[in-house]
């Protein structure tokens, strides 16, 4: 008898192939996100500072940075970090690993953060403020102390500076007004005083070579002994860290410091796209799907649309430079701005301009998922309204529309995601190098469209290619790589989930 | 309306001529007919075609006010198109061309002052398959009331509850209004959908076999609730089923490749048909 059960008839690699590029696709995406989450994350991360004595010349302190064989022999060298810009002209130094005598981890080294001349490593001797010397044991505490103090000056400061005296002066200059001069005065004479406070202290420090500097206080920013810290200490000044790097601007030429207004720009220009480009795409979408007699004309149009979303992104650029900032925007400056020109307001690029250079974009991507969403609606739903008596925009708005919204959604999402990391047209429409003051303010009229502003992924491209230490700034192109990534994440999670909410109500059944 | 323009006048003559010039003279069988006063439609010569494929040819015939009448024939006759001429659905379809009346409570339904939401307000449809919208119960029946505006929020629930009531579905739902309309069974849907219809108050209600996706419990169901409404309006049926027909129906209209074969009270087209092919569809030898 023949076997019931006979062998299986073989399938073929395709399951295999298909699995594999599957698996391929995936592993390499978490490989790019570790990558990130390593190179960046590890950078706030309070590195353990060793005391290298070489076998021959003066030891230095270092933070040990990566190792590699050096070029033609067995040997390896390691980079170590080692600051002192101020003492040894460079911040790096690479050194054979065989030519190392000795390596300790004194835990008395200290790591200053400063305004000028990057990071100082080395030994703390004394702390002089006024007549008084804290030396030895006592300059560590001393100043912590008056770091902490240093730092409430500098907050007040600050805040006096961007939220009193900067509205105060724009008042001014359109037009003088006694009591904003008098309170200016004021504002300004406490900042001198706090400035004031600020100075006076120094640091005396050496380096682990013996060579000694005088360090002005009021520009250190931060001090921490790393080998000193215990691991949850660390994991503190690392969740502050991170926390500096969110919420600060940057210093530097962008080489340090924080990425908070790339972050705010980032989202408010993809939030003004969005709000640009949804309700232009949702009404295209439904003429062309509900309004238009279907013919050839309509198909045309329909092809046009499809292929507008392939034409790269530069020449968006160029069409939004020349017919927003130049054409419209240059109209609008001559028109209603006419007491600043020659120095443009709204004839240069800005947030308005880029939001809508991107809406522009991405509204192919918009107006396809709504076409798509519309011909999805069942068409006995729409027959369903219309016997009830419901003409045909009735049956639009208060059926066909809503069981449409997921499909915006999703298209929406796909225009959030192409538009939050796209560089190239903002290099023409508005994004800056340095745009400290975020877009948005407490000055009228709150929302400042014509500023230029920053973005996460023009920030990544300058950092890498445009500052003067690369090394650097690697680790921060790595970090603001990943936030990048989770700006994008966060926008699209917010729309998946109002989309599956709507979807939960409207209980349509699509995909994607 | 006037969104989509319609083609002229004269274009749509000429298409008519080239699709029903070919029609051949009827062999109509005799015809019952209504007097004006008992009858709520009357059809007068109605052809109709899609493009050039004609699906109705030289239909005439009259529905009674407070009566089930069936349509039956073989898929393709044209019972539902000629279904959904009663409401002007067509409309919405730039191929249908159409010649001939018809005329609800003696207008003209096409008659260019017609509003054509009134008339599908005054003309209900239930279709083949449940369409309650994705919304709750109570949004679904209170849908169409809405769109006619005004009406005050207490109004409104004693209509919804009173459409409810009159489609057998209050006992089943009244608890859980505002639950989706999706949650409900096939059968309970297409009540609902009925009860939708029936809130906005029509005269007349067009059902598109609407029992054909259902199981027979919600079937008998809704056979019931057909002999139910007939006090209260006239209802048109379109069905495959014959004993459906037999079972809910007080007149039968036969079609056949758009033509009307032969209508007259139900009893006697089941059990004594006048034409062979009427006989034979019924009887189940297709010709």
């Amino acid at each position: 008898m023949r076997p019931f059960l006979t062998r299986r008839r073989g399938e073929g690699p395709w399951p295999w192939l298909a699995a594999g590029s599957v698996a391929l696709s995936l592993s390499m995406l978490a490989g790019l996100l570790l990558l990130l989450a390593v190179g960046g994350l590890g950078h706030f991360w309070p590195a353990e500072v060793s005391e290298v004595t070489p076998r021959e010349g003066a030891p230095f302190a270092g933070i040990p940075v990566r190792e590699e064989r050096v070029v033609g022999s067995e040997r390896r060298e390691r980079l170590y970090f080692t600051g002192n810009l101020d003492l040894d002209g460079e911040r790096w130094r690479w050194i054979p690993l065989d030519a190392i005598a000795a390596l300790e981890a004194p835990p008395e080294l200290v790591v200053l953060e400063r305004r000028r001349w990057g990071d100082f490593l080395g030994h703390l001797v004394a702390l002089e403020d006024g007549g008084r010397r804290h030396a030895g044991a006592a300059a560590w505490p001393a100043l912590e102390e008056r770091l902490a103090t240093l730092e409430t000056l500098r907050d007040e400061r600050d805040h006096l500076r961007d939220a009193v005296v900067a509205p105060l002066v724009r008042r001014l200059e359109q037009g003088g007004d006694p009591a904003a001069a008098a309170e200016l005065a004021r504002a300004n004479a406490r900042i001198r005083e706090l400035q004031t406070a600020m100075q006076g202290a120094t640091l005396v420090l050496e380096s682990v070579d013996g060579r000694r500097l005088e360090q002005p206080l009021a520009e250190v920013l931060r001090a921490w002994r790393p080998n000193a810290m215990s691991p949850p200490q660390k994991l503190a000044a690392w969740g502050r860290g991170v926390w500096r790097f969110l919420s600060e601007g940057p210093r530097a030429a962008n080489s340090a410091g924080g990425v908070w207004p790339a972050i705010f720009g980032t989202v408010m220009m993809v939030l003004l796209m969005s709000v640009v480009v949804t309700p232009f795409g949702v009404l295209a979408g439904i003429y062309l799907n509900e309004v238009a007699r279907q013919g050839p004309f309509t198909r045309l149009v329909r092809i046009g649309v499809r292929n507008l979303a392939g034409v790269p992104s530069i020449v968006y650029g160029v069409f939004g430079l020349g017919v927003f900032v130049h054409g419209i925007g240059g109209s609008l400056d001559a028109w209603f701005f006419a007491d600043s020109l020659p120095s443009p307001t709204f004839g240069t690029g800005g947030l308005l301009w880029a939001s809508l250079t991107l809406a522009l974009l991405t509204l192919p991507v918009v107006i396809v998922a709504t076409e798509e969403g519309l011909a999805r609606v069942p068409e006995h739903q729409r027959e369903g309204a219309l016997a009830l008596g419901a003409t045909r925009m009735e049956m639009l708005t208060r059926v066909v529309l809503p069981m449409t919204v997921p499909a915006m959604l999703t298209g929406l999402i796909l225009a959030v995601a192409r538009a939050a990391g796209e560089v190239a047209p903002l290099m023409l429409v508005g994004v800056a190098k340095l745009a400290p003051q975020v877009p948005v303010d407490g000055e009228f009229p709150f929302l400042h469209l014509e500023r230029k502003f920053m973005h996460l992924g023009y920030h990544i491209y300058d950092t890498a290619f445009h500052g003067d230490d690369v090394q650097a700034a690697m680790p921060l192109v790595y970090a603001t790589a990943l936030l990048l990534v989770l700006v994008i994440l966060v926008l699209n999670l917010t729309a998946i989930f109002l989309r599956h909410h709507l979807r939960a109500r409207h209980g349509v059944a699509s995909r994607a | 309306m006037g969104w989509r323009r319609a083609p002229s006048a004269g274009h749509r003559e000429r298409a008519l001529e080239s699709v029903f010039t070919s029609s051949p003279a009827t062999a109509g069988g005799p015809i019952i007919d209504f007097a004006a006063d008992e009858s709520c439609l009357a059809i007068e010569g109605l052809s109709l075609a899609y493009g050039e494929t004609p699906a109705l040819r030289d239909l005439t015939l009259r529905v009674p006010r407070h009566r089930v009448t069936a349509f039956i024939g073989p898929s393709g006759c044209g019972k539902s198109t000629l279904l959904r001429a009663l409401n002007r659905l067509h409309d919405l379809n730039e191929e249908v061309v159409r010649r001939g009346e018809i005329r609800l409570e003696g207008q003209d339904i096409h008659a260019p002052e017609v509003d054509v939401a009134e008339l599908r307000r005054r003309v209900g449809m239930v279709f083949q398959a449940p369409n309650p919208f994705p919304m709750s119960i109570y949004d679904n029946v209170a849908f169409g009331l809405r769109l006619q505006g005004g009406l005050r929020k207490r109004r409104i629930d004693d209509t919804v509850e009173w459409a409810l009531q009159s489609a057998a579905l209050w006992e089943e739902v009244k608890d859980r209004l505002r639950a989706s309309a999706w949650t409900l069974s096939g059968g309970q849907q297409q009540r609902l959908v009925i009860a939708r219809t029936l809130a906005v108050g029509p005269e007349v209600l067009l059902l598109d076999e609407p029992a054909s996706a259902l199981d027979p419990i919600s079937t008998l169901k809704i056979e019931e609730l057909i002999r139910n409404l007939k006090s209260r309006l006239s209802l048109v049926l379109v069905t495959h089923n014959m004993q459906q027909a037999a079972r809910v129906s007080d007149y039968t209209a036969f079609l056949q490749r758009g033509e009307l074969v032969e209508y007259g009270p139900t009893q006697t087209l089941f059990t004594n048909p006048r034409l062979a092919r009427t006989e034979n569809y019924i009887t189940g030898r297709m010709t």
